[in-house]
């Protein structure tokens, strides 16, 4: 990862050079190794840019905000595959000025999520140094040795594709390496077996978790209302906590309804959740459904429809036997 | 001071528990979270702290306050009442157990506020020292020590012990009614341990934040200082810093329409939101940057300016941990220290 | 208000029932089952809508969250709508909704999507009919509701 950071630095001293743009949004390095942020670097000043396992985060959403002022020039976005599918459906949707980014793929080999590292018992981390797939974690506790795959996010393992979208060139992407073979529904079924009392339950005792900071709403590429319906005082609905269970339910519903058809399924609510609420579970049944009954479509599948469309009904007979 | 052996741990709970309404700290559906103490309740003792504070406790992220009837023409108001019962809160540590200190001058400053300050009243904080510290903690630049957190009573967990010192005339209270199950022991039994954990905060690395910056620096200049214009672009203008935040107390209060009657309750608010402080004009910070300003300026610099220099921060590394884009009030200091 | 409720508990269950009607259709089909002498059950309170494409998830949410035990939707047959496809919009919507509903454990009879014409009105009554029974046999709606609108 060391060298892809370095080559991506060299690439983009060489834009910035040719006056291909004027600012870069990428991710520069934490305090502890594992925690590099978004960021956007100004004037060729590349001090603490970094490209590391710890690089997660979706950053095609900033450019909502990056791209609006042609006054600015152009900011180059790095995108790793799945970033560009929210990418795509950004510049679709004319959510961002298409015209004043530079869209640069870079590769990914899936991503480290700390929280599970920590999980395993790991604590007082304070430096990591990546040699291949080995994570060297300097602790205050001595020094640890991991391996990368074995605590990737849980969006990276059912990365479904290598495929870059929407992107001005593509860079070094040939380092992918191999996707493999996940059912990507397999959770989502296993959810649907369950009896509908069960279901309750798991969803109750996930939910009641949530603490309303609105993480999954404002990183999701897909929710890109100005003003959300929840923070609209003449909705009806808007509100800054949870009052009761209703209110959870109703958050959780109308959030995965309102990206339904359009979200690109990268994964980001569950990974930015601070109570660990696997919310990508919602977003991925309608996904599912969608798949089931209307087939592959091009169009987000709310703004279609067909005459041969199913009732409603097939709701009711599809899990007949299930109390 | 007394002690019992760590195993027997459960016999302790037991004992608080038939005298208080008590919450441990406990794993649950993948979060750790203070749960009510009961048969099958196991400790946590492994986690240093809940996902979310212990503020819960006494300023809840959701309080009931009154309620409105329409009888005829005239409105009738009903005060919320709730007769809190009596509460022990176990395993809070030391950060926590400062961050009610800075609430309470919040609440308790006049005219208090009389939910927060019943709750308060009612509550037991019972601390347990960190025998492990994070590298997200950062107590120890506020003065705070989790070697001898305070609270009505402090405990330490050690060598296969669980040492119980009572603090105050609540903690000895309670101390009172449970000591059967003790054994006396000396205090200078837990010296050692002691020694230990302040050995290990010498390696926290920002144990020694430098706070400099906002000390010396008159509030405008940090108030318009560039930093800002760099380090707020990651922002998502989620709440999570603030929801997780002990120290945290901006609350908004709404009115719930059910129908019949009109429910007036307050929730927690963050300064993250765009419609936080909300007024006819619409929030008098537009845009993230200053929201995020105002965020680490209340808790660095507004705050201890009308506070005989208190920091409205812990450092208990809440936000370090769950901020989803990894900004936090640690990278804050650190890009004006550097500066 | 303890004993309030107990009175209430004692009495026979009356279900909540609301059913958004499409203006052109549904409603006038509600219209000739009046007319034509037909009953259908009280418990049913009409709300009267341009299309049944005006109802978003958020309507049907809100219901419960109001107090209803169950939320009928009908509107005109597929390919006979005044606005010539909202119904379509409609039925792909409500599949879906009605489908995560399922998925999160809250009983799949509560909600339901009917095409009603304006002649219809024996159609209009016998589904009502039939729509509240079922309600009262499931009884309150306690997985999904707000207990501060009970």
């Amino acid at each position: 990862m060391q060298m892809i950071a370095e080559k991506i630095k060299e690439k983009i001293k060489e834009l910035t050079e040719n006056g291909k743009i004027s600012r870069v949004m990428g991710w520069k390095k934490g305090l502890y190794g594992y925690d590099s942020e978004p960021f956007v670097f100004e004037n060729g000043d590349l001090r603490d840019f970094t490209y590391d396992a710890f690089s997660g985060a979706n950053l095609c959403k900033y450019m909502i905000a990056q791209s609006k002022n042609d006054g600015d020039g152009k900011i180059l976005v790095l995108l790793k595959p799945c970033d560009t599918w929210g990418f795509e459906l950004l510049d679709k949707e004319h959510r961002i000025k298409r015209e004043n980014i530079y869209a640069l793929g870079i590769p990914c080999g899936g991503m480290v999520d700390i929280e599970k590292i920590k999980k395993s018992g790991v604590k007082g981390i304070t430096e990591i140094s990546e040699k291949e797939d080995t994570l060297i974690l300097k602790t205050m506790y001595g020094e640890k040795e991991v391996n990368k795959k074995d605590y990737l996010l849980d969006k990276c393992l059912v990365c479904s594709s290598k495929e870059y979208k929407d992107c001005d060139e593509l860079f070094m992407t040939d380092l992918c390496g191999d996707t493999a073979e996940y059912d990507r529904f397999e959770e989502v079924e296993k959810l649907e077996k369950l009896s509908s009392s069960e279901k309750f339950e798991f969803w109750r005792s996930q939910l009641e978790k949530c603490i309303r900071c609105n993480a999954c709403r404002n990183v999701c590429p897909a929710c890109s209302c100005v003003k959300c319906v929840f923070d609209n005082d003449n909705s009806g609905v808007a509100a800054k906590a949870n009052a009761n269970d209703f209110e959870e339910n109703l958050f959780h519903i109308i959030r995965a309804f309102h990206v339904c058809g359009r979200c690109v399924d990268c994964g980001e609510c569950s990974r930015v959740c601070p109570q660990n609420i696997p919310l990508h579970l919602l977003n991925r049944k309608y996904i599912k459904d969608i798949k089931e009954l209307y087939g592959d479509e091009d169009e987000a599948a709310l703004l279609t429809f067909t005459t041969e469309d199913k009732e409603p009904s097939v709701v009711y007979e599809r899990g007949k036997n299930n109390v | 001071m007394y002690k019992l052996p760590f195993e027997e741990i459960n016999k302790l709970f037991e004992a608080v528990s038939l005298n208080t309404a008590l919450y441990v700290p406990v794993k649950k559906n993948d979060t750790v979270v203070y749960e009510k103490y009961s048969e099958n309740t196991i400790y946590a003792y492994d986690e240093l702290n809940t996902v979310k504070s212990a503020k819960d406790f006494f300023f809840p992220q959701v309080q009931d306050i009154a309620q409105f009837k329409l009888r005829g023409k005239s409105i009738e108001i009903i005060n919320n009442e709730e007769d809190y019962e009596s509460f022990a809160v176990f395993g809070v540590r030391a950060c926590d157990a400062k961050s009610f200190e800075i609430l309470d001058k919040v609440f308790l400053a006049e005219p208090a506020d009389p939910y927060y300050k019943e709750r308060r009243e009612k509550g037991v904080i019972i601390t347990a020292a960190c025998e492990k510290p994070d590298e997200v903690c950062f107590c120890t630049a506020f003065g705070i020590k989790p070697w001898e957190p305070s609270g009505d009573v402090s405990v330490w967990i050690s060598g296969g012990y669980i040492y119980w010192q009572a603090n105050t005339q609540k903690g000895l209270e309670l101390t009172g009614k449970i000591k059967d199950i003790f054994n006396a022991c000396e205090e200078n039994e837990i010296e050692y341990f002691k020694a230990q954990i302040k050995n290990i905060c010498g390696k926290l690395p920002f144990g020694n934040l430098d706070l400099k910056y906002f000390k010396e620096t008159d509030e405008k200049d940090i108030f318009s200082s560039s930093v800002w214009d760099e380090i707020y672009k990651g922002c998502l203008g989620c709440g999570t810093c603030t929801f997780v935040c002990p120290t945290c107390q901006c609350y908004d209060i709404r009115d719930f329409d059910n129908g019949k009657t009109v429910e007036r309750f307050r929730c927690w608010d963050s300064c993250m939101y765009s419609d936080f402080t909300k007024m006819a004009h619409g929030n008098p910070r537009k845009t993230q940057k200053e929201r995020f300003r105002q965020r680490f300026m209340h808790k660095l610099k507004y705050f201890p300016m009308n506070n005989e220099g208190i920091y409205s921060c812990v450092g208990c590394g809440r936000c370090v941990r769950s901020c989803p884009q990894k900004l936090n009030i640690v990278k804050v200091a650190e890009a004006f220290s550097h500066d | 208000m303890q004993t309030d409720r107990g009175v209430t508990a004692e009495k026979e269950f009356q279900p909540k029932i609301i059913a958004f009607c499409c203006n052109w259709c549904s409603y006038a089909g509600a219209d000739l089952a009046g007319s034509g002498r037909l009953s259908y059950s009280a418990d049913v309170k009409i709300i009267r809508v341009p299309c049944s494409c005006r109802i978003n998830p958020m309507f049907i949410l809100r219901a419960f969250q109001k107090g209803a035990d169950g939320v009928i939707l009908a509107g005109c047959h597929p390919g006979d709508c005044h606005y010539s496809t909202g119904n379509y919009f409609t039925r792909r919507r409500m599949t879906l909704l009605f489908s995560m509903l399922d998925y999160m454990g809250i009983e799949k009879e509560r909600t339901r999507v009917e095409w009603i014409s304006a002649a219809e009105g024996a159609k209009f009554s016998a589904t009502m009919n039939e729509f509240a029974g079922e309600i009262k046999k499931l009884g309150r709606s306690k997985r999904l509701g707000d207990l501060r609108c009970r």
